[in-house]
C-alpha cells in the first residue's frame, strides 16, 4: 500500500521529542521559542504530535512522586556512578528493590517544578495529585510538592487553580505577601505590578496577610467572592457570576470587556502582545467599552476603535496608537 | 495576519474557525488522546499495511482536530471512531487494490464506537505504578537519562556530566525516553493490561 502515505509521522514525532527535550532539559530562549512556533505553524501534523507528547509527557510528571527518600540516597548515588549496559541493568534491579522497600516513603522528597509561560501563551499543568493549574500569558509559578506539603508561589503573572482537596495536605498559594490557603476550591489569582485580585469560583479558601501594615490579616472566601489586596489595603467585593466567568475567559482564548474603559482594555490587550496599545490622549482613556476579543487580535481592537467609537488610529511597527 | 504573530500557535491553523484553538487543544487532550489504544487497535485490525498505522492514527487526529475547530463534537468517541472508519474507506478507494466488498465491510463497521473504552480517569498509585512499569521498559541508558531528568530534575548538561557521556547522546536519549514513554502511556490503558 505505499505511496498511499507519505510516511512521515514517526519522522514527525521524532522531530516532536526533539523540541520537547529542548525546552524541557536545555537552556530555552526566546528565539528558541519563536523556532518551535515557526514549526508548530508549519503544519497540523506537527501542531497535533506536539501537542500529543507534550500532554503525555505532563502525564510523567507523577514520576517524581517516584525520588527515593533521604534514607535510600546511598542506592541512588551508586546508581548515578554506575555506566554501562550491565550496570543500568544492575542499576534497574537496585532501584525496583529499593522502590519495593522504601514502599510509602516515595513523596517524602518535596519535588519543587518551576513553569512559565511567555507573552501571550497558556499552559496547563496536572500535578501527581491530579489537581490541574492552567496559566496565563506571562506567568511563573513554582511547586513544591510532598508527603506532607502542596505548595505553590505565584512569582507573576494570573493562574487558575482547580485543587483536589486533602484535608492533610491543604494546597497552599503564596503571591506577594499573601497566602491563599485551599479548602477544596477552584480559584483564580493574578497579580499586577500594584494589585492582587483572588476570585473563588467553587468551594471555599483563606486569604491570610502576612503584611502587619494591613488591617484585616484574615478573611474566608466563598464562590463569588473576589478579594482585591493593593499596597495597603485588602478588600473583598462580590461579583456576579458573569463577571467570574468573563475573568476566567481567557481560559477559551478571549479576553471580555463589559464596561471596561478603554485604558484597561488596551492594558489587558498588552500583556498578550508585544505590539502594544498606547492611548495617547488622556481624554479618551475613561471611555467604556463592551465586547469580547480574541486575546491575540490587536487589529480587531483597533478596527474596533476606530470604526465604532470614531477615534484615530496610527499603526506604527511595534505600537498601535489610539487617539482622539 | 500581523496580529497573529504573538500567538502564532493559536491562530495558525484557525482561520475561519468557530472554535478557539487553546479550547480544541484542551478538548483534543481530555477527549481523543485517552482514545488512543482503542483507536489504535482499531486501525490495526482494519488495515492490512501495519506500516502505515502511524499515518493512518495521523491522519485521524488531523481530521478530527480541523472539524473540532469548527465546533466540538457532543460525542468525542463516536466521532473520532466514525472518522477513522471513513479514513479507511477513503484509503481503500485511493489504493484501489482491493474489492468494492472491502469498503461494504468497512461500512458496516458500527461496532467500533461503543467497544468498552478504557477507564478514563486513573487514581494516584494506579497510574504512577502504571507509569514505573512503562519505565522500566525503557533501554537501560535510556531510562537512566529519564530517572536523572525527569525524577531528580537534571538538566541535560548535568546528566551528562553524571554519566560521563556526551549531551547531544544525552539529548538523544532523553527524546527516544520521552516518546517511548508517553506511546507507552497511550497504547496501553492501565485498566486493560495484564496481571503482573
Amino acid at each position: 500500500m505505499s505511496g498511499l502515505f507519505a510516511n512521515n509521522a514517526l519522522d514527525v514525532e521524532e522531530q516532536a521529542s526533539e523540541w520537547l527535550e529542548r525546552r524541557q532539559f536545555s537552556s530555552w530562549t526566546a528565539q528558541d521559542k519563536a523556532a518551535l512556533d515557526a514549526w508548530l505553524a508549519q503544519s497540523l501534523a506537527h501542531e497535533i504530535a506536539f501537542l500529543r507528547l507534550e500532554a503525555g509527557w505532563d502525564r510523567t510528571e507523577r514520576l517524581a512522586a517516584l525520588r527515593p527518600s533521604v534514607s535510600a540516597r546511598p542506592v541512588l548515588a551508586r546508581l548515578r556512578n554506575m555506566r554501562g549496559r550491565l550496570a543500568g541493568f544492575a542499576a534497574a534491579i537496585v532501584l525496583m528493590a529499593g522502590l519495593g522497600s522504601v514502599g510509602f516513603h516515595y513523596l517524602s522528597a518535596p519535588s519543587e517544578h518551576v513553569f512559565t509561560t511567555a507573552l501571550g501563551e497558556q499552559r496547563t499543568i496536572t500535578l501527581g495529585d491530579g489537581s490541574v493549574i492552567e496559566l496565563n500569558t506571562g506567568t511563573v509559578l513554582r511547586t513544591r510538592i510532598g508527603r506532607n506539603e502542596r505548595y505553590a508561589e505565584l512569582v507573576r503573572g494570573e493562574a487558575f487553580f482547580n485543587i483536589v482537596h486533602e484535608g492533610k495536605r491543604p494546597f497552599t498559594v503564596d503571591v506577594a505577601k499573601h497566602r491563599v490557603i485551599d479548602l477544596g476550591t477552584k480559584f483564580l489569582i493574578r497579580k499586577n505590578p500594584n494589585r492582587l485580585e483572588v476570585a473563588l469560583i467553587e468551594g471555599r479558601a483563606e486569604l491570610k496577610s502576612a503584611d502587619p501594615e494591613i488591617q484585616q490579616h484574615s478573611v474566608l472566601l466563598t464562590p463569588g467572592d473576589v478579594a482585591v489586596a493593593s499596597v495597603s489595603s485588602l478588600s473583598v467585593e462580590r461579583a456576579t457570576a458573569r463577571e467570574i466567568s468573563n475573568t476566567l475567559a481567557w481560559q477559551k482564548g478571549v479576553i471580555v470587556f463589559n464596561n471596561t474603559t478603554l485604558a484597561d482594555a488596551a492594558a489587558e490587550f498588552n500583556r498578550y502582545n508585544s505590539r502594544k496599545i498606547v492611548i495617547a490622549d488622556p481624554d479618551i482613556a475613561g471611555q467604556a467599552i463592551y465586547g469580547t476579543f480574541q486575546a491575540g487580535n490587536v487589529t480587531a481592537f483597533a478596527r474596533l476603535a476606530q470604526d465604532v467609537l470614531g477615534l484615530h488610529v496610527e499603526n506604527r511597527d511595534r505600537q498601535i496608537v489610539i487617539s482622539r | 495576519m500581523v496580529e497573529g504573530m504573538d500567538n502564532h500557535r493559536d491562530m495558525a491553523h484557525s482561520q475561519g474557525a468557530h472554535v478557539n484553538a487553546p479550547e480544541v487543544r484542551l478538548w483534543f487532550v481530555r477527549e481523543v488522546l485517552p482514545l488512543e489504544a482503542a483507536l489504535m487497535q482499531f486501525l490495526q485490525h482494519n488495515w492490512r499495511n501495519q506500516s502505515d498505522i502511524f499515518d493512518l492514527r495521523q491522519e485521524v487526529y488531523m481530521r478530527v482536530y480541523k472539524s473540532a475547530l469548527e465546533g466540538l463534537p457532543e460525542r468525542p468517541r463516536q466521532f473520532v471512531f466514525a472518522t477513522a472508519r471513513n479514513l479507511l474507506i477513503d484509503c481503500v478507494r485511493r489504493a484501489n487494490i482491493v474489492p468494492i466488498e472491502a469498503v461494504a465491510d468497512l461500512e458496516a463497521l458500527e461496532t467500533a464506537a461503543d467497544m468498552p473504552g478504557p477507564d478514563r480517569v486513573t487514581q494516584g498509585r494506579d497510574e504512577l505504578r502504571h507509569l514505573q512499569a512503562a519505565l522500566d521498559r525503557l533501554p537501560p541508558q535510556c531510562r537512566q537519562t529519564v530517572v536523572l531528568g525527569r525524577i531528580e530534575g537534571l538538566s541535560r548538561r548535568e546528566i551528562s556530566e553524571r554519566m560521563g557521556i556526551a549531551e547531544q547522546t544525552v539529548a538523544k536519549y532523553l527524546a527516544r525516553g520521552m516518546r517511548t514513554l508517553v506511546n507507552i502511556l497511550y497504547s496501553e490503558a492501565p485498566s486493560v493490561r495484564r496481571p503482573e
